[in-house]
C-alpha cells in the first residue's frame, strides 16, 4: 500500500513507515529515550530527503513529548522553572539552528553537516552508554555508596544566581540558559529532541536530582521543537505533516509495547543492547559517507547562487 | 474503447479527404494526469495514424525548471559537495518515442534542429568552467535524470501496424515532474519532416496532496502552526490511550 507524501514528493510503503514508527516507539518505551536520533537516520536511509527528515522529525517530537511529559507531570516531576530557562535558551539555540540549516541548505551542504553531526552524537554517545553499560554489569553486585546531592565545580562560581526550588538548587541561570541554546540549535540541525545531550548536561553539568530530569526534559523540548517545526515549515518548507501522522500512530502503538517489555528486561544489559544499536547506524552513516559514491555528479533544484 | 478509437481512426484515414493525405493524426487517452494519495506512477496511451508512408517520432517534454549539478569532492576521505554549475530553462521531462531506429531514417542535422534525441537537447550553462568541463556536467545531468526515468528514449517502443496506425504507452514514473507538458508528434519521409502535431498534456497533483502543498508553500507560517497543533493533539490523545489500559 503506496502513499504519495506531499512535502517530500514521493511514494512510500505506508507499511514500512508504520513499522519504522512502531519499532523506533518501542524502542523510547523501553529505553525512555525520544527516538529521534534513531529515527531521522532511518528516514533518511529509506529515501526520505534529509532536510525533510529532519523537519518532519522534530514535528513528531512535539507529539511524543506531549504524551510524555503528562505522565511525569501527574507524579510532579517536572521542574517548570528550570525548564523555562532552559527553553528560553532553546528557542533562542533552535532558532538560530534553523537560519544555520537555511544557509548550509543554499551552499548545498545540508545534507553532510547533518550526516557529520549525527557520526559525531551518535558516535560518542553509543561509545560512552556502552562502557557504562559494561561497568554496570561488572559491579552489578557491589553495594553503592552515598553520593553527594551535586558536585560543585567553577560552574556555580558565575553570576545571575537564581533559585530553582523543584531541583534544590541556587545556580547561576547563564549555565542553563547556554545549555538551552547547544541543545536548540542540535534540534534544528538534527531533527532530535535532543534529550540524550539535554539529560547528561542537567544530571553533570546542572546538578539536578534525577527524579526530576526526563519530566523537566521533556517540558522543555515541547517548546523547543515546536518552534523548530513551526520555523522550519516557514523558511525550508520541509515538515512533511503526512509523513508525521503516519509515524505518530506507530510511535502511539510503540510506545505501548515497549513500556511493556522494557519492565521485564534488565537494566544494564538493555542499555548495551541500545548503545549496540547507536553505533551500528552511526557506523552506516560513516560508511555512507567515506564510500566512492556509484555517479559523483550529483542533482540539486537549482536557481542557486 | 481504445480498440474503437483505432477502428475509427482507421476508417476515417481510408475514407479521408485529400487534403489530410500529407498529415499525421495523434491522440492520448488522456490529456490530464492526476497525482492523488496512492500515485506510484501510470501509463498514457498514444495513437495515432499515417497516410501509409514514413516514420513517427514522439516527443514528450516537461515544464522548464532550472537544475545545479555538483560533483563530489574527496577532502579528508569524506565526499563533500562541491560548487554547483547551474542550467537554467531544461526540460524536467523527456521522452523520444519512435518507430524504429532514428539512424536509419532521421538525419542528424534534422535531430538538431527539432530537438530530437538527449543528445541534441538544449542544455546550456553559463558557469565558469571550461567546455570538456561543461560537457561532463551535461552528461552528468543527463546520466541522473535517465537513472531517476525522467529523460529516455526508446526507439521501436512505437508499434506501426499496416504501415498506417501507431500506438505506444507513455510511462510516467512516480517522481514525474508536475506541469504542463508538450507531445510533439513528427511524420518523416525521406528524411524530412512532412508533418507535426503538438498536444499539451497535464500532469499534476489534487485532493489533499495538493492542498497540503499548496497551504505548505503559499501560507507557511499556518501550516506550520497546524503542524503543531496536531501535533500536541495527538500527544494528548495517545496519551489518553495509554492511561486507558
Amino acid at each position: 500500500m503506496y502513499l504519495y507524501l506531499p512535502i517530500a514528493e514521493l511514494s512510500v510503503n505506508v507499511l514500512v513507515i508504520l513499522g519504522l514508527g512502531i519499532g523506533v516507539g518501542t524502542l523510547s518505551g523501553i529505553f525512555g529515550v525520544g527516538g529521534g536520533f534513531l529515527m531521522t537516520p532511518l528516514l533518511i536511509f529509506l529515501g526520505i530527503p534529509p532536510a525533510v527528515a529532519v523537519g518532519t522529525e522534530a514535528n513528531q517530537i512535539v507529539a511524543s513529548s506531549v504524551s510524555g511529559v503528562l505522565a511525569h507531570w501527574r507524579r510532579g516531576n517536572v521542574d517548570f522553572k528550570m525548564g523555562s530557562v532552559l527553553l528560553v535558551g532553546g528557542v533562542v539555540g533552535s532558532t538560530f539552528g534553523v537560519w544555520l540549516f537555511r544557509l548550509l541548505k543554499d551552499l548545498g551542504q545540508i545534507d553532510l553537516v547533518i550526516m557529520l553531526s549525527y557520526v559525531v552524537f551518535l558516535g560518542t554517545i553509543g561509545f560512552l552508554m556502552l562502557i557504562e553499560s559494561i561497568r554496570a554489569m561488572q559491579i552489578a553486585r557491589t553495594p553503592a555508596r552515598r553520593r553527594k546531592l551535586h558536585q560543585h565545580n567553577f560552574l556555580h562560581g558565575l553570576p545571575f544566581k537564581m533559585r530553582f526550588r523543584r531541583s534544590k538548587l541556587y545556580i547561576s541561570v547563564l549555565l542553563p540558559l547556554l545549555i538551552g541554546v547547544f541543545v536548540g540549535i542540535l534540534s534544528a540541525i538534527m531533527g532530535v529532541g535532543g534529550g540524550f545531550v539535554m539529560v547528561p548536561a542537567m544530571i553533570y553539568l546542572l546538578g539536578m536530582p534525577t527524579a526530576v530530569v526526563v519530566g523537566t526534559s521533556l517540558f522543555q523540548i515541547i517548546f523547543v521543537t515546536a518552534n523548530a517545526t513551526f520555523l522550519q515549515a516557514t523558511f525550508n518548507q520541509t515538515v512533511d505533516v503526512v509523513l508525521a501522522i503516519l509515524l505518530l500512530v506507530g510511535a502511539v502503538i510503540g510506545a505501548q509495547i515497549g513500556t511493556r517489555v522494557g519492565s521485564k528486561l534488565r537494566g544494564e544489559q538493555l542499555r548495551g543492547l541500545l548503545a549496540l544499536m547507536v553505533l551500528a547506524v552511526c557506523g552506516k552513516i560513516v560508511y555512507d559517507l567515506l564510500i566512492t559514491p556509484q555517479d559523483l555528479y550529483i542533482l540539486a533544484s537549482g536557481g542557486g547562487h | 474503447m481504445i480498440r474503437g478509437l483505432l477502428l475509427a481512426f482507421s476508417l476515417f484515414t481510408v475514407f479521408a479527404p485529400t487534403a489530410h493525405a500529407q498529415g499525421v493524426i495523434v491522440d492520448l487517452s488522456k490529456n490530464f494526469v492526476a497525482i492523488t494519495a496512492g500515485f506510484t506512477g501510470t501509463e498514457v496511451l498514444l495513437f495515432g495514424t499515417t497516410s501509409g508512408y514514413g516514420e513517427v517520432v514522439v516527443v514528450i517534454e516537461g515544464p522548464k525548471q532550472d537544475l545545479a549539478v555538483r560533483r563530489k569532492e574527496n577532502i579528508a576521505g569524506i565526499w563533500v559537495n562541491g560548487q554547483p554549475v547551474n542550467f537554467e530553462n531544461i526540460p524536467a521531462f523527456y521522452q523520444v518515442l519512435s518507430t524504429s531506429s532514428l539512424d536509419e531514417w532521421l538525419p542528424l542535422s534534422v535531430r538538431e534542429a527539432n530537438q530530437i534525441g538527449v543528445e541534441y537537447l538544449d542544455l546550456e550553462t553559463h558557469a565558469k568552467v571550461s567546455p570538456p568541463e561543461a560537457a561532463e556536467y551535461r552528461a552528468a545531468l543527463i546520466r541522473n535524470k535517465q537513472r531517476i526515468g525522467h529523460y529516455g528514449q526508446i526507439e521501436g517502443r512505437l508499434k506501426l501496424t499496416d504501415g498506417r496506425l501507431f500506438r505506444s504507452n507513455v510511462s510516467f514514473p512516480a517522481n514525474v515532474p508536475v506541469g504542463i507538458y508538450e507531445v510533439r508528434t513528427y511524420l518523416v519521409d525521406k528524411g524530412k519532416i512532412v508533418s507535426t502535431k503538438s498536444m499539451p498534456l497535464t500532469i499534476n497533483k489534487i485532493g489533499i496532496e495538493a492542498d497540503v502543498f499548496r497551504v505548505a508553500h503559499q501560507h507557511s507560517a499556518l501550516y506550520g502552526l497546524a503542524a503543531i497543533v496536531i501535533a500536541v493533539l495527538a500527544g494528548l490523545g495517545g496519551n489518553a490511550l495509554f492511561r486507558k489500559r
